[in-house]
């Protein structure tokens, strides 16, 4: 194995387009490490992004902020104002892990580990986040529900990295949540996990919406019959049933050691509900 | 597997090594520089035994690899004394039997202080949770939650005398809390 931590973007590409093998982008290493430890991963190629001048920065950008691929978890909730902005998106991340894990762990490593039930990603994607992809053919801003294509997996081809997130500005009256059900209340990952964002108009009626939900299919959904359930509404209780039964239908989950198919599905529906309350009282101010 | 050269700062010294690219800063401290005050309870970030801070910050070095520090301050457990006096926090551990084993304490000791030097007033449910990373399996948290709590007061109680000594100086550091425990959802 090789260890590089090239100093410029374009030495990252030109390494990662040039080896063979395995190659592994490391941000904050709190899942590269443990996947190396148990042999999950034998990278060939290690490439440290932290000392990339940029990467650490948060950098307000067309009235919302760019987050570089190396900025922790702490760095982003020191920062405030973006969680002023997106407290949804903050939260999430915040949820990540123990204090330890907060110092290092980064929303885009979040993103592509590309595990079905990454906090900050749902809340990403909810908030309408883009992802800038960096590579040795041209610079790309995608959505972020198009990073993550199945466990492990992304949509990101050979030599390309992600060199910073973008959240944008909100629209006023716009508020945002995630919840995340964990059988305990620190240091566990998403059984299911839902993040929306919302506008309201002067009188208090949803005029835009995007929910997303985590740890139910192979990756974060973004659904738009969700969204569609509560548009138009005050979130009354009509609305919030439709809105939970939306969750319920698009929920595909499996089941395995932390939780059943049945109760996925069923709590998809409670955490929808419960985060759009929340989005929604943020949003009225 | 080619070998890295890696300059850092440990606890203030300058230090200098060469580790294979696999690993950790942990396996570093333990196995190449002989400090073996760091432990590996699960070498997988789950249970904080093996904190340090790197450039102030509170992680496990279990998760950073031995060959990204050069450049970097690390503080270990080693770093805590001033030589025979021990830390506040070490000394009120001791007092309080906040420890059994043993082999969690410098990874509490070393979250502790991060959270002290953060907020000197921390409520318990803060304690608890920016401790939540470091696990236990023979105290039961609640003589280490106590120790961290009195050594808060007594800091406290120390800044308060030193700034009526000297009304001209600085207050207490700006108060940043864990607020985890407003935050945990469902
Ligand atoms: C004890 C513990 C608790 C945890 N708890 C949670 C939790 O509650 N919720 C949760 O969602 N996760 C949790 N995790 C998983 C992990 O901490 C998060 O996924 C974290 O956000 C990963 O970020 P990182 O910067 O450490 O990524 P890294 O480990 O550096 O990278 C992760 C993966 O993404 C790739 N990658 C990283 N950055 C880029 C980039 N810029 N471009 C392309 N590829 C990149 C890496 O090559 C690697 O494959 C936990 C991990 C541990 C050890
Ligand atoms: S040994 Fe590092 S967290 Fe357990
Ligand atoms: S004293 Fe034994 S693990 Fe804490």
């Amino acid at each position: 194995m090789r260890y590089e931590a090239p100093d410029t973007i374009k030495a990252a590409v030109g390494l990662l387009s040039k080896a063979k093998g395995t190659s592994r982008i490391l941000a904050g290493g709190t899942d590269l490490l443990v996947q190396m430890r148990s042999g999950m991963v034998e990278p060939d190629l290690v490439v440290n992004i932290k000392g990339i001048p940029g990467m650490r920065d948060i950098v307000a950008d067309k009235g919302g902020y760019r987050i570089g691929a190396a900025v922790s978890g702490a760095e982003l909730e020191e920062h405030g104002k973006v969680g002023q902005m997106w407290p949804g998106v903050v939260e999430a991340t915040n949820l990540i892990g123990s204090t330890q894990i907060q110092g290092r762990a980064t929303m885009v490593g979040n993103l592509c580990n590309a595990s079905p039930a990454a906090d900050s990603v749902p809340a990403m994607i909810a908030a309408g986040a883009t992802a800038r992809v960096v590579g040795p053919k041209r610079t790309r801003d995608v959505p972020v529900e198009s990073i993550a294509t199945a466990p492990g997996k992304t949509s990101l081809a050979k030599g390309e990295f992600v060199s910073s997130v973008f959240l944008p500005k909100p629209p006023a009256r716009t508020g945002s949540a995630y919840l995340r059900f964990i059988p305990r209340t620190e240091m566990d990952i998403a059984v299911v996990a839902a993040g929306i964002a919302m506008t309201l108009n002067a009188k208090g009626v949803i005029t835009a919406a995007r929910v997303s939900l985590g740890a139910v299919a192979a990756r974060a959904l973004l659904v738009d019959a969700c969204a569609e359930a509560i548009i138009g509404s005050t979130l009354d209780d009509a609305a919030l049933d439709r809105l939970a039964a939306a969750a319920s239908a698009a929920a595909k989950p499996i089941t395995d050691k932390r939780g059943t198919v049945e109760f996925r599905t069923k709590v998809a529906g409670v955490l929808a509900r419960r985060a759009a309350v929340i989005a929604y009282d943020r949003a009225r101010g | 597997m080619s070998a890295v050269h890696v300059s850092t700062k440990i606890n203030g010294d300058d230090v200098e090594f060469v580790c294979r690219p696999d690993e950790s800063l942990l396996d570093v401290l333990r196995d190449r520089l002989g400090m073996t005050g760091s432990k590996e309870g699960c070498g997988t970030g789950d249970c904080g035994s093996c904190s340090v801070t790197l450039d102030g910050r509170l992680v496990c070095s279990c998760l950073v690899m031995g060959a990204e520090v050069g450049g970097h301050e690390i503080g270990t457990i080693e770093g805590m004394a001033q030589g025979d006096k021990l830390h506040p926090l070490q000394q009120k551990f001791l007092e309080g039997a906040a420890l059994q084993c043993g082999i969690c304490t410098p990874g509490f000791l070393i979250a502790a202080r991060a959270l002290l030097e953060r907020n000197m007033d921390p409520t318990e449910t803060e304690v608890r949770y920016w401790l939540a990373g470091n696990l236990c399996r023979c105290t039961g948290y609640d003589k280490i939650v106590r120790a961290v709590m009195d050594t808060a007061k007594d800091m406290r109680k120390a800044a308060a005398k030193s700034s009526a000594k000297k009304p001209a100086a600085k207050k207490s550091p700006a108060k940043k809390t864990a607020k985890k425990g407003a935050r945990h959802a469902a």
